[in-house]
């Protein structure tokens, strides 16, 4: 009868591979057992007084470990990042609808900045070609792993101090990147422009929204984006953590 | 949780609010609950009943994003009411509460008194056991005055929800007023079976680097622990100023939090926000009353409230 639960995972790794960007591995066999990719978990901070959980994608999924990577921001990140090997942390079961794979020749994976980390677990579950083509401020992660799952990596920085000086769509347009089927996860204004720029080329492109959340497992309402339907609005308010995070580009009504 | 299963039997944690006897007091607080999503979590035969999301006559699109926001020790909320309207709810929501061993309370919104009115006559029929009219809704057509906050308009939606409505009716009162038992008093004299409170704290926070409002509706509403000593004030002047039954929200975490609303006058408890923190906390914070009771061997709601001495 109950599907979910909220464990303490025993922290195996807690460890920062960029300049703020920590990757957490948890000891949580039950867990990984029902995640796939492109879901997330919950962490639940433990000062008292913040009182959400933490939204966190699932960057890879173990026999009997989840592997969590995570940017401090704010008071709950930074709360984390301080945590050591040893230690627990409260964490739900996976949660949301998330990538789905398809079988196409070859797949183009976006990601930008803290957006990189599902990419991994997506590109782990491709058997086709795969290119992921990442964007960062300044510094770049999670290469190696995008590589030993398969993919030609490409990467992009604002600063230009590693790969182009440029953003992810500039990146592809320079290069000519092409594939049959795109996926991608970071921030909105890049969602929005790669999914104008798939419209452009005919190619499908899922991706992973993100929205301030409440209750974060579908029942407070709270993190709602316009999903295009058959209604009055010509919209619906669909939930983040439930209906998503993943939807098609194509169907999401990018008006922020 | 299964060691108390046989303590339990003991004490009596029942309660009877207008005629409908919940098992114990603990009640889920509406919009913080989904009988599907919660559900998922911990057993529902654990509550004493569950308050829906609020549910007007026709679907309600809700507030723009972001519509949460954390703040210490509490949070904001700015869902504005988004629901899918009373004849989907009661054909497909309803249906699936009917399976739990627990009672069904559904909160009403509207924006007129037509709305709050049509909503309950629909309801009459189903297999509701009582209504919450949520009535800190603005009247739209009193130029968005929340109904909740003036005792004349409090009193009309009683009265005209309580003259078509067969079920019990709490009416579910706002803090944003100067004096809560002033409209406590209006709607208990025009037939509230029950009160509800508190509904949130209208509340605000201010990104500075940003230099904006964090909510895309400016304001929304304050829950969550920091706002308990507000409610529990409310509930022990309420309980001063009228004799039906109080439902009593507001910032509960633990099950001593509960005994504190109990001693305070409520006759019942709704949790809302803990269930953000921790999912299982409805049943969490029903164990932690009983192994409160325990220790101070109150067999009932009544001996703890009893106890308390000013
Ligand atoms: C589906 C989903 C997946 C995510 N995956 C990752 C990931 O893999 N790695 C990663 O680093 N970050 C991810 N995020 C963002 C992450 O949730 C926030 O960075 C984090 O909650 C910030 O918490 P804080 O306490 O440090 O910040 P604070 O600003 O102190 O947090 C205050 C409140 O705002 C919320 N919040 C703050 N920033 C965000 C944000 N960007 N999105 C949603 N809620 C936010 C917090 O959850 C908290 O409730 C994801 C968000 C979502 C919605
Ligand atoms: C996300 C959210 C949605 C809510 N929606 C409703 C609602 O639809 N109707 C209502 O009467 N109260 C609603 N409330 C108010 C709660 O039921 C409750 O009165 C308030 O949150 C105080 O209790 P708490 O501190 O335990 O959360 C909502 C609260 C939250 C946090």
């Amino acid at each position: 009868m109950c599907k979910k639960t909220v464990i303490e995972a025993k922290i195996i790794q807690n460890q920062e591979i960029a300049q703020g960007v920590y990757r957490m591995v948890l000891s949580a066999p039950e867990i990984a057992a029902g995640a796939s990719c492109g879901q997330f978990v919950n962490l639940y901070p433990k000062a008292k007084h913040t009182l959400l959980p933490r939204p966190i994608s699932i960057c890879e999924i173990g026999e009997d470990t989840l592997t969590l990577v995570y940017g401090v921001v704010g008071e709950g990140t930074r709360e984390f990042a301080g945590y050591n090997a040893g230690e627990t942390i409260r964490v739900s079961s996976a949660i949301g609808t998330g990538f789905k794979p398809q079988k196409t020749k070859t797949a183009v994976l976006v990601g930008g900045g803290i957006g990189v980390p599902p990419l991994v677990e997506l590109a782990k579950q491709m058997s086709g070609e795969k290119i992921a083509v990442i964007g960062f401020r300044d510094e770049p992660f999670l290469k190696e792993e995008l590589e030993k799952a398969g993919a030609k990596v490409y990467i992009a920085t604002d600063s230009g101090k590693t790969g182009f000086k440029g953003n992810v769509i500039e990146l592809i347009q320079e290069q000519g990147i092409s594939g049959d089927y795109f996926y991608s996860c970071g921030p909105k204004v890049m969602l929005k422009a790669l999914a104008a720029y798939c419209e452009s080329i005919n190619t499908p492109v899922q991706v992973s929204l993100e929205e301030r959340m409440g209750c974060g497992y579908g029942a407070c309402v709270g993190c709602v984006c316009k999903i295009k339907e058959n209604t009055e609005t010509g919209y619906e308010h669909k939930k983040v953590c439930k209906d998503g995070p993943v939807f098609l580009g194509s169907e999401v009504v990018w008006d922020e | 949780m299964s060691n108390h299963q046989g303590t339990e039997k003991k004490l009596d944690l029942s309660v009877n609010i207008a005629g409908v006897t919940l098992n114990n007091p603990i009640t889920t607080a509406s919009g913080t609950f989904s009988a599907y999503e919660s559900g998922a979590f911990y057993n529902l035969n654990e509550l004493g009943a569950m308050i829906t999301k609020g549910v007007a006559n026709i679907p309600w699109d809700g507030n723009p994003t972001p519509r949460i926001a954390e703040t210490y020790g509490g949070m904001l909320n700015a869902v504005g009411l988004q629901n899918p309207g009373i004849d989907y709810f009661i054909a497909h929501e309803l249906p699936y509460l009917r399976q739990f061993d627990t009672k069904i309370i559904v909160n009403v919104a509207g924006r007129s008194i037509e709305d709050y009115c049509e909503v309950a006559e629909k309801l009459n029929g189903t297999a509701a056991d009582m209504l919450e009219v949520n009535i800190s809704c603005p009247n739209v057509k009193k130029g968005g005055i929340g109904f909740g906050t003036h005792s004349e308009m409090a009193a009309k939606v009683t009265k005209e929800v309580r003259r078509v409505s067969k079920k019990p009716i709490i009416i579910k009162l706002t803090p944003n007023v100067t004096d809560i038992t002033e409209i406590a008093k209006a709607v208990e004299a025009e037939g509230a079976d029950a009160v509800s409170l508190i509904n949130t704290l209208l509340g605000m926070k201010i990104d500075v680097h940003r230099k904006k409002p964090v909510l895309a509706n400016k304001m929304g509403g304050f829950s969550g622990p920091a706002i308990k000593p507000v409610a529990v004030r409310m509930v022990y002047q309420v309980r001063r100023a009228v004799n039906i039954p109080i439902i009593g929200l507001g910032g509960i975490m633990t099950g001593e939090d509960v005994a504190e609303f109990i001693m305070a006058g409520a006759d019942a408890v709704s949790v809302g926000t803990a269930a953000f923190v921790n999912p299982t906390a409805p049943a969490d914070i029903k164990n932690e009353l009983i192994e409160y009771m325990q220790k101070y061997n109150f067999k009932s709601l009544k001996e703890i409230r009893e106890a308390f001495t000013e």
